[in-house]
């Protein structure tokens, strides 16, 4: 799994580097999706057990997936979808106002003769 | 009661401006009588300093850095103490007189009871620390004086210089004061000398040397980095007649003189001090007399009384260091009262040019008396104290045979000589000018500084006995023993008489021969044409240039390049930190029969990663994206998250819509044709590294036992407390509530935003 993340990573970090603004947004995704599964994977793993508290028990049995790293994988998920849709909206707005999505394009704050 | 002293000088400065604001016509009578009470207190002191009794006192600032504010005042700090309060309140009165009807009067009095704070506190700091402190304040508080024209670019450069100069010397003081700390394991001056630790044969003493010589000489501008200072008499004369003729130059001499018992006395001590000091005695002496402007005229001078001080310190024979003394005094009096003189000049006449000056005498005949006065000092000749000063400065030079120094010293008297002599008779006595013909005399304000000044000069002198107990504890100090001296008028004709009125004979020579002694050194510089000025403004715009090439290479606008360095840095220090800590670690795997599932889902993760890489088209960019994120979804199912796997599941569905939606109406380039295939490795290479870095920060952890305190905890208590069975809902909206409550804050937002960002029609808003 940690080979997994690793390429993931990677992926997302050659997306990131590339001159496209799409391109850069699914490494947001792939990014994103890879620390999630990074946060499931340290707080180990374990099978087909969801951490909840039987009926008849008050506390949470031995032996169930560890609760604390979903709880933040949830946080992070919605997050994660929140910077992407403005992130989405953001890149079609300049589109709309510049007329390209190529981020070397794109230099109205840093103009070309005055670095 | 010492930092009572510099805290009320502080109140002082803080109040100066609305003072003046409500009394404009008394507010520096009032604000001299500040640094006045404590000149007098200080010289209540000096008996007791005098025998040999220093004063200390501690207060307590951060004893968790060891940094107290300790204050000792010896001899020589006392000696400092007299002459930063004693002149200062005349200059307080004087720059009352001088900046009348100036609209930012009460700024300028401000800023100079700002620095006479921060002098004083430099003088009686024993603690390094606090003395680097002080060190600063009044590089600072000098800025401000120095740029107190600031409408005019030549003030502005100056004091920027002035700044830089000093500031630099302030970070090697800094340096200097850290490694004394260290070699000697104290941290006050007073310790340092006591502990009789020998610093001069510590290891790291070459370096402490450098760090200090550099910080001295920047600060009173020895060569060479002379070149501040006859630049900063852009200010207004009060400041240059405080700045530059008492405190702020002496400040570095203060400096060496206090260190002079730990870590003077060496070799290269002596060597660097006597050619510094004495090349600067002789390159002043040598542009005074080239000079024909009032002020400049004195600054040069000045410069000449630092190269002599410095010498004389340098040279650090008993004799030496009496003379040391002498002529530290002797000089602060009669270069004050000289400067003060001057500006009253330029006020009553409009003018500071020695050719257009003439016959004041008729117009001005009280300051002339006291220009005349404290000339008659500097060209030292009896009664006046300049005299006993020059004196045992000769005997000094001349029992020690130390032939060089000696001539060094009379020919720089000689220029003082001839330097007193252009100040006074031309613009005086000489035939009336226009500037001179509707010049008048000053106010009360601008006359009591060089009356009291040039009065101490004549008082000292006829009255030896007066200043000598705490010249003889100042001497002391310098030495760190005690050395027994005794002042005279008189000292019957010595081999120093002599000299002295070969010095005279010689300053008439060069007075009467000014013109072509004059072409003569225009010739000589010719020759060793170093021009500081010019070489400062190429220095400083190598820095700009340099610093403008810089961020135009790393910040040049270009998305793509700024990402590369980030990551580039990223993974070199990831990736160097666990090459070197051995972070690096394979632990065994251990696949069990459910693994099979996992291990799949890995490999499709793998596989939409490598399907968004390569996508040539938008609908297999969405597809490849959503198999990645589809098999993220059910891994967390897999692995006992199913609330996680549900939501993921719902966000991959939302996402692949949206993107759907909008990549529809946007533009899309191929993989392959996005970069050049150099890039292209470079990124490859990039991204593998830190891919391969958080695999293997994820092994290492993996490594590791998990400390599962918390989730037990949340386990034990969800139901208990919370009443929820299910514990990962217990923990979002229950355990950290207020998290989810930022989260939903976040999601609003952003909602907020997106439907902002699709409202805004084309042209609408603040375009650039």
């Amino acid at each position: 799994m940690s080979l997994a993340v690793g390429g993931m990573v990677a992926g997302a970090i050659y997306l990131f580097l590339s001159r496209q603004f799409l391109r850069i947004l699914f490494g947001v995704i792939l990014l994103s999706n890879a620390v999630n599964v990074a946060i499931l994977t340290v707080g180990r793993l374990t099978q087909g057990q969801p951490p909840l508290i039987a009926r008849n028990a008050e506390i949470m049995a031995q032996g169930v997936s560890n609760p604390l790293p979903q709880a933040l994988i949830l946080t992070a998920i919605v997050i994660g979808f929140g910077l992407l849709s403005f992130a989405l909206a953001l890149g079609w707005r300049a589109y709309q106002e510049m007329g390209t999505l190529d981020t070397s394009a794109m230099r109205v704050a840093e103009p070309e003769d005055r670095p | 009661m010492i930092l009572t002293a510099i805290l009320v000088i502080i109140l002082a400065a803080a109040v100066a401006p609305t003072l003046h604001r409500v009394l404009p016509a008394l507010s520096h009578w009032l604000l001299a009588l500040v640094p006045l009470s404590a000149a007098c207190w200080f010289a209540t002191l000096v008996p007791g300093v005098a025998a040999g009794v220093p004063v200390l006192e501690t207060t307590r600032w951060a004893p968790s850095l060891g940094i107290a504010l300790s204050f000792r005042l010896d001899g020589l700090s006392l000696l400092f103490a007299l002459l930063i309060c004693g002149i200062g309140a005349f200059i307080t009165l004087y720059s009352g007189g001088y900046l009348r009807g100036h609209p930012r009067q009460g700024r300028f009095h401000l800023f100079i009871l700002a620095f006479m704070a921060a002098m004083l506190g430099l003088v009686t700091a024993d603690d390094l620390i606090s003395l680097f402190v002080f060190w600063e304040l009044t590089s600072i508080t000098s800025f401000m004086l120095i740029g107190f024209n600031h409408e005019d670019a030549r003030s502005r450069r100056s004091a920027i210089q002035a700044l830089l100069v000093t500031g630099g010397g302030g970070m090697a003081l800094l340096a200097a004061l850290v490694l004394m700390g260290m070699a000697s394991g104290h941290c006050t001056l007073s310790a340092i000398a006591a502990s009789g630790v020998d610093l001069r044969a510590h290891a790291l003493y070459p370096a402490m040397l450098v760090l200090l010589l550099l910080a001295a000489f920047t600060k009173s501008a020895q060569v060479p980095f002379h070149f501040w200072l006859p630049n900063a008499m852009d200010a207004p004369t009060p400041v240059s007649a405080y700045l530059h003729s008492a405190t702020m130059v002496k400040a570095g001499v203060y400096l060496l003189a206090r260190l002079n018992p730990t870590l003077g006395g060496t070799e290269p001590w002596f060597w660097a001090l006597t050619i510094a000091g004495g090349v600067t005695a002789l390159w002043g002496s040598a542009m005074a007399l080239r000079s024909t402007d009032l002020k400049k005229i004195l600054a040069y001078t000045t410069l000449m009384a630092l190269g002599v001080l410095v010498l004389l310190i340098g040279v650090g024979s008993d004799g030496a260091l009496k003379a040391f003394a002498g002529f530290l005094l002797a000089h602060s009096l009669y270069k004050g009262a000289l400067f003060m003189g001057a500006g009253s000049v330029d006020h009553g006449s409009g003018t500071r040019e020695v050719g257009d000056l003439g016959g004041l005498w008729r117009k001005m005949p009280v300051t002339g008396l006291f220009i005349a006065l404290a000339a008659l000092s500097m060209a030292g000749l009896p009664p006046f104290f300049g005299f006993v000063a020059k004196e045992i400065v000769y005997d000094s030079a001349f029992s020690n045979e130390r032939y060089l120094v000696l001539a060094v010293l009379l020919l720089a008297n000689s220029a003082m000589v001839a330097a007193a002599a252009t100040l006074f008779l031309k613009p005086f006595l000489g035939a009336p000018t226009r500037a001179a013909a509707h010049a008048h005399e000053g106010g009360l304000a601008l006359l009591a500084g060089p009356a009291a000044l040039a009065g101490l000069s004549l008082l000292f002198g006829l009255w030896t006995a007066l200043p000598q107990g705490l010249l003889a504890a100042t001497a002391d100090a310098v030495r760190g023993a005690p050395l027994g001296l005794e002042l005279h008028l008189w000292h019957g004709v010595t081999p120093a008489l002599g000299l002295s009125a070969l010095t005279l004979a010689l300053g008439a020579v060069l007075f009467l021969a000014l013109a072509p002694v004059k072409s003569l050194l225009a010739g000589v510089q010719k020759v060793t044409r170093i021009d500081h000025d010019r070489a400062w403004d190429c220095l400083l715009n190598l820095v700009e240039v340099l610093a403008r090439g810089v961020t135009g290479w790393l910040q040049n606008g270009i998305l793509t390049r700024y990402l590369t360095l980030t990551f580039a840095g990223m993974l070199a220090l990831l990736g160097s930190t666990l090459l070197l800590r051995g972070g690096m670690s394979w632990p065994g795997m251990t696949l069990s029969v459910g693994d099979g599932l996992g291990l799949a889902l890995a490999v499709l993760m793998l596989a939409g990663t490598l399907g968004a890489l390569r996508a040539g088209s938008r609908m297999a960019a969405i597809l490849s994206l959503s198999v990645n994120g589809l098999s993220v979804a059910l891994f967390f199912l897999l692995y006992g998250a199913p609330d996680v796997g549900i939501t993921q599941l719902m966000v991959e569905t939302l996402t692949a819509i949206i993107l759907v939606l909008v990549l529809a109406r946007l533009p899309f380039l191929p993989a392959g044709a996005d970069r050049p295939l150099p890039a292209k490795l470079l990124h490859a290479a990039l991204a593998i590294g830190l891919g391969a870095c958080v695999t293997a920060i994820m092994l290492s952890i993996l490594g590791q036992p998990l400390p599962l305190d918390l989730s037990q905890f949340f386990g034990d208590t969800s139901w208990l407390e919370a009443h929820g069975r299910n514990v990962v809902n217990v923990i979002l909206v229950d355990f950290r509530g207020f998290d989810t409550l930022g989260e939903i804050t976040v999601i609003a937002a952003a909602g907020l935003g997106v439907f902002a960002l699709m409202k805004a029609r084309k042209g609408q808003g603040n375009r650039p």
